[in-house]
């Protein structure tokens, strides 16, 4: 690089620092909306019930019912409330006071004595498939504790043909804030990259600035390395701030390297911005610009990146699709640099696709700005 | 009567700036589509295809017959058969297993003599929500084997046995679940981008100064911008019902009354919105970040991916000024619950209040803007 060349490069870095710090809107999107996004996603967004409320309908009380009602009492996971018919318990259950209905029928106990033919009438709201499937799952666990109560209770051996014994790793505590608050990151910064530079160089466009900067001495690329690098700086920033927030805001462990985390962030970053760029470049309006960004990041981001829906369980075609959306390798870096440690295997071949599009997204864009500078 | 006709006269004006830009056109018509259409199946919580890998040390005919039974099971796709302790944790690592079922040596030795078989499950918890899911499904199927072995072996079974059934989404479909608030998503983007941006358009543009010296008094330059946000709302809210219907069958078992009832109030509340961002805004990036400030926080708040009761207390009180919170129960109330009026009644004046109160905010700062 000769010193002509440099002292251009100098003088636009010179020119769009000075204009970040003028204009205190990029600022507030690489700093605040981050902040205000985390703390909003990160107390908003939580896939762990707690204090379900039940109806128990018991139409005959006596002691089992009493175990069995105290059982779902003391689980965190439920706040049963005691009903004496089933009418008024499905009237509740039709007015979404209640999730679910369990039903304990006159005859139960007798059944209970009688050995093995007692049935326990379930009902759960299934509107939400998850929340449904999930409550499914913490039901049967409090039955099975209360069956094992009841048989020590009689003095009777229950033993279990199969007992199954879970190790979830990585995440013992089944907390989804750890894997929610790394994925957000990944999403909320896809978002802010894409805005910092997709608004910011179309209202050049539009005010006519940018035909001026075109007819200095100026060369695409350093125009571009001159952009680039002071929205980077700030949006490094932002993520540094959401990665503290995450370790001592949300308590999510950090098992990898942070400079690895670091590294990986950066990378990712060029490809945000990158992609804003290429933005600004097609739109050159800011309406347009600024709906693409919205359309094409966020969303896609929340939804198409593996954070929180599965990339396998969706059908082929959109799991292609998901290919095309950076957020998705840096979910996967970031949720496994967090909660399993330094994985080479899935950090690079995550990292090497976000190097592939970040090489695409500012060629395009370097391609596309040429063109119009000799229309 | 001359109101009504200047009203009129304005929206028209104003439908015609949006929809003669074809780059708009293609920005209101397009992308919404796309991503109803990826997303509906997109966004799915089901599990499908959860890769499996088996340690079994056991020879006997009962380990087997337990691993065919998930391998068999359409939920579950076996990757690897592994025949050493240290084979696990890379599977695992590498993301190549969510699940590995280690049998010891001694199961089926342990099954016949009536002593309890350990069946160990490692699981990938890096989403934990994926972790418990597939936690559910290996449990029901090892429920089934218990089930059948005690009653084979002519074995007391367990007292009491649960029956599980849900109700308004038989099969647990996360898609019915989904679709239905993906419409009220996509209603809310395009209203509020649409009406939030257009007085900052011609502010920039400088035809703002000309609309105020018509003989247009603000209230109806109000009206006449708030109406092709409404219109434009409920053109692509019906196409995306029908969508939702028609091509992901998702059942509407309601009144299809109650529901526009609730469309039309949500879409008041939601322009009410989109103009008191608009009379804010000075430029059209003011107008962009108000609006995308405004619907963040109303999709992560509005019980559309997580449910609301999941929430910390003081966030569950936030979501109650949040017009899509009431939108989402009334659409899946309708869609699959079969609600008419009756039940949704506490749905839709809370939304009616916000309408009131958004619309007079944003005239009021529309006319204490133009002084």
């Amino acid at each position: 690089m000769n010193a002509a060349a440099r002292m251009r490069l100098i003088g636009i870095i010179r020119k769009e620092s000075l204009q970040i710090l003028r204009d205190p809107s990029s600022i507030a999107i690489a700093f605040v909306m981050p902040l205000v996004l985390l703390l909003l996603f990160g107390y908003g967004v939580s896939l762990d019930a707690r204090h379900i409320p039940l109806a128990m309908v018991v139409e005959q009380p006596d002691a089992n019912s009493a175990s069995l009602v105290g059982a779902f009492r003391r689980s965190d996971y439920f706040a049963p409330r005691v009903f004496d018919n089933i009418q008024t318990a499905q009237q509740a259950f039709d007015r979404r006071h209640v999730f679910g209905i369990v039903w304990l029928r006159n005859d139960f106990s007798a059944h209970l004595l009688a050995r093995g033919s007692a049935s326990i009438g379930v009902i759960v709201n299934g509107v939400d498939a998850n929340k449904a499937r999930i409550t499914q799952g913490y039901i049967q666990g409090v039955w099975q504790v209360w069956l094992d109560s009841y048989a020590r209770s009689r003095g009777v051996e229950l033993p279990l043909p199969v007992a199954l014994e879970p190790r979830i790793w990585f995440n013992a505590a089944v907390r989804s804030r750890d894997f929610l608050v790394p994925g957000l990151i990944a999403v909320i910064m896809t978002l802010i990259g894409a805005m910092l530079t997709s608004m910011v160089v179309a209202r050049e466009w539009e005010r006519g600035t940018m035909e001026a900067l075109m007819v200095t001495p100026v060369r695409i690329g350093e125009l571009m390395v001159g952009k680039l690098a002071p929205y980077f700086i700030l949006g490094m920033g932002g993520m540094l701030l959401s990665v503290a927030m995450a370790l001592w805001l949300f308590d999510v462990p950090l098992r990898g390297s942070f400079w690895l985390l670091t590294a990986a962030s950066a990378l990712f970053m060029l490809v945000a911005l990158g992609m804003g760029l290429l933005i600004s470049v097609v739109a050159r309006n800011q309406f347009v610009a600024g709906q693409i960004s919205i359309l094409i990041t966020f969303l896609p981001a929340f939804i198409l990146s593996g954070f929180i829906f599965q990339i396998n369980s969706m059908p082929a075609p959109i799991q292609v699709i998901t290919h095309l959306i950076p957020a998705r390798y840096f979910v996967a870096i970031l949720q496994t640099l967090f909660l399993a440690g330094n994985i080479w295997p899935i950090v690079l071949a995550n990292s090497a696709a976000l190097a592939v599009m970040m090489v695409v997204f500012l060629g395009l864009a370097r391609r596309k700005t040429h063109k119009r500078l000799d229309a | 009567m001359n109101t009504l006709r200047r009203i009129f006269a304005l929206a028209v004006k104003e439908l015609l700036a949006i929809l003669k830009d074809r780059r708009s056109r293609i920005v209101l018509i397009g992308p919404p589509i796309a991503q109803l259409i990826v997303f509906g199946y997109a966004a799915t919580y089901d599990l499908n295809h959860i890769a499996l890998a088996v340690y079994n040390e056991d020879p006997g005919a009962p380990s087997r017959e337990l691993v065919a039974r998930l391998t068999g099971s359409p939920h579950f796709d076996l990757v690897a058969q592994l025949d050493h302790d240290a084979q696990i944790a890379p599977l695992i690592d590498n993301k190549d297993a969510l699940l590995v079922l280690h049998l010891g040596p001694r199961f089926s030795a342990d099954l016949k003599r009536g002593k309890t078989a350990q069946a160990q499950l490692i699981i990938d918890g890096r989403n934990s929500n994926t972790a418990l899911l597939a936690l559910g499904y290996v449990r029901t199927i090892l429920t089934a084997f218990n089930t059948d072995w005690t009653r084979q072996q002519g074995l007391p079974g367990p007292p009491a046995m649960l029956q599980i059934r849900p109700w308004y989404n038989e099969n647990l479909l996360s898609r019915w679940f989904i679709v239905p608030g993906i419409v009220g998503l996509m209603m809310l983007v395009v209203t509020t981008i649409v009406t939030g941006l257009s007085v900052a358009r011609e502010r920039e543009a400088g035809t703002f100064d000309q609309l105020l010296v018509t003989p247009l008094r603000p209230i109806e330059i109000l009206l006449g911008k708030s109406v092709p946000g409404i219109l434009i709302g409920l053109v692509e809210g019906s196409f995306i019902l029908l969508m939702a219907i028609y091509w992901f069958e998702v059942p509407l078992r309601g009144s299809l009354g109650a529901l526009y009832l609730g469309v039309f109030l949500f879409l008041l509340s939601a322009v009410g919105i989109g103009l008191m961002i608009s009379s804010l805004a000075v430029t059209q990036q003011q107008g962009i970040l108000g609006a995308f400030l405004f619907l963040v926080p109303a999709v992560i708040l509005s019980g559309f991916a997580t449910p609301i009761s999941n929430m910390p207390e003081f966030v569950q009180h936030l979501t109650l000024i949040n017009p899509m919170r009431y939108f989402m129960v009334i659409l899946r109330g309708v869609f699959l619950e079969g609600d008419s009026y009756g039940l949704l009644f506490d749905q839709y004046w809370p939304m009616a209040i916000i309408a009131v109160v958004t619309l007079s905010l944003a005239g009021w700062l529309f006319r204490h803007r133009m002084n």
